[in-house]
């Protein structure tokens, strides 16, 4: 129940995939027949990606390496060709963490950066964010959802005031594309960064939705590939996978949402009604269909992980002893948890393998695994150990 | 990433609890850090008669505990003074070098109990 941190590769997508690493290999910059056949398969994956954000041009949609180079290429590339305009750029205190050192960059290069803080549920405060706005202000980027918590945004509120200040809105959709939908058009969203991986599709390939007449400059030089924008051999094989996973995703989203969000409420239910001093993190409705996050007073998530492990559940937390820093999750601190309780905190990100039956083996083997665990707290109030 | 060791002494952690009567408690580390550990001692005849512990934090801080208390069980005060944080991670087989400093407190909270123990002591006498 780990999806956010990996995904398998759908059968069908590897399908897809397969004969353009042996058979078709072309250079789709080739005039020949096989770069042919390589740049007939990149663009129809275009295609199928635009459609899945209802992007109104295939053209609108470049590739990359994933979702880290979509927000940097979104960000950097929007914020030095427009640095004329302002240099004020606005994110919120829960952005995935390339955006936040995208802007630490850009910070140290001339740029003023304004974090708006999000409520107890995750969600942006849009007064704020509207009264951090100035006329130097050119960017305003905030994550579609939140892979850790699941928080979604009120993407077309920010769109429209993106729109009506004349300011650049880029929305970093990784976690949410393929889970609900996104519609660029209707939500004036000028730049969107997409991730194969968190759709069923192969590691190392993502795009970049650039909106007709946006201005960005890139950020690799090379030989001029993707209009310039993404200069390098296209991953054909890995672009190919993309699109089918895209395809499949706007195909199959709406009914495996409605299946994952009766796994999910039943296994938000299911804790919180059998583990005392447990709590949701994040918002109760305008959630990921597939993400739960609770987490439980006097108990640490690295240990929760490992007791969990044990009986074959795999999760995560946003414990510090989880991370490569040591620090806990900045979005669960955001969201105003003391350092102790984001210790406490453990993920579920569900996905097609999950069934109801998994969600009743954790709400079977958790309360043990969590009782065991406060047995050996010197945290745990004594009334409850017995 | 941990080894089967640290595995098998996080699912069947040794004295675990508390010693209602005990002759010293040592706690180090800090909940807002992820690791908070408690360590209870008997004592007699300037011997460790017996340990408990109870302990906050990840993995490894749970099977330091349990490896600490099984070394210096028995052990003269002088002896369980000298065990260090690289003997309790040497016995487990070794530790990820980022949990070294982090989580392997527990010889510094038995340290704490001992220290615990002949100050009460030297208070009575």
């Amino acid at each position: 129940m780990d999806h956010g941190a990996g995904m398998p590769l759908g059968s069908k997508v590897f399908e897809a995939m397969k004969m353009h690493f042996m058979e078709t290999y072309g250079n789709p910059s080739s005039s020949h027949s096989a770069g042919n056949s390589a740049k007939n398969a990149m663009e129809s994956a275009r295609d199928r990606v635009a459609r899945l954000v209802a992007a109104e041009k295939p053209q609108e949609i470049i590739f990359t390496s994933g979702g880290t180079e979509s927000n940097n290429l979104a960000i950097r590339g929007f914020a030095h060709r427009n640095r004329k305009k302002g240099n004020h750029i606005i994110i919120t205190a829960i952005e995935h963490i390339s955006v936040i050192n995208i802007c630490k960059l850009l910070q140290k290069q001339g740029f003023e950066v304004s974090s708006i803080p999000v409520d107890k549920q995750g969600i942006v405060d849009l007064e704020k964010l509207e009264e951090a706005i100035t006329n130097k202000t050119i960017l305003i980027s905030v994550m579609y959802a939140n892979g850790e918590i699941g928080t979604i945004q009120p993407i077309r509120e920010i769109g429209k005031l993106a729109q009506e200040n004349s300011i650049g809105f880029h929305v970093d959709a990784v976690a949410a594309a393929g889970k609900i939908p996104i519609n660029v058009k209707d939500e004036n969203i000028d730049l969107l960064s997409l991730s194969s991986n968190d759709m069923y599709g192969p590691k190392g390939v993502g795009a970049l939705y650039i909106k007709k007449g946006t201005k960005i400059q890139p950020i690799i030089q090379g030989g001029g590939q993707e209009r310039g924008l993404r200069s390098g051999t296209e991953n054909i094989p890995g672009i190919v996978g993309m699109g089918k996973a895209a395809e499949i995703a706007k195909i199959e989203m709406e009914a495996e949402g409605e299946r994952l969000k009766v796994l999910r409420d039943k296994l938000i239910k299911g804790v919180l009604d059998k583990i005392d001093y447990s709590f949701l993190n994040g918002h109760l409705t305008e959630r990921l269909p597939n993400n739960a996050n609770v987490r439980f007073s006097y108990i640490e998530g690295e240990s929760l992980i490992l007791g969990l492990d044990m009986y074959g559940i795999q999760v995560s937390s946003g414990s510090a002893c989880t991370s490569k820093t040591l620090e806990p999750s900045h979005v669960l601190l955001a969201i105003g948890l003391a350092h102790e309780e984001a210790h406490g905190s453990l993920v579920f990100t569900l996905g097609k393998q999950n069934s109801e039956e998994d969600v009743d083996y954790v709400l079977e083997v958790l309360p043990n695994v969590v009782k065991r665990l406060r047995a050996l707290s010197p945290l745990t109030p004594k009334e409850m150990v017995r | 990433m941990y080894s089967e060791k640290v595995m098998e002494h996080f699912m069947h952690p040794r004295n675990v609890g508390e010693i209602s009567d005990a002759d010293g408690v040592g706690t180090v580390g800090n909940p807002v850090c992820g690791d908070l550990m408690t360590m209870y001692i008997k004592v007699k005849d300037n011997k460790l008669e017996d340990i408990k512990f109870k302990t906050f934090g990840c993995g490894a801080a749970i099977a330091t505990s349990s490896m600490t208390t099984e070394l210096a069980m028995g052990k003269t005060l002088d002896e369980a003074m000298k065990i260090t944080r690289a003997d309790v991670a040497e016995n487990l087989g070794g530790l990820p070098p980022i949990k070294m400093h982090c989580s392997n407190l527990a010889a510094d909270a038995l340290h704490e109990a001992i220290k615990d123990y002949k100050e009460k002591k030297e208070q009575t006498e």
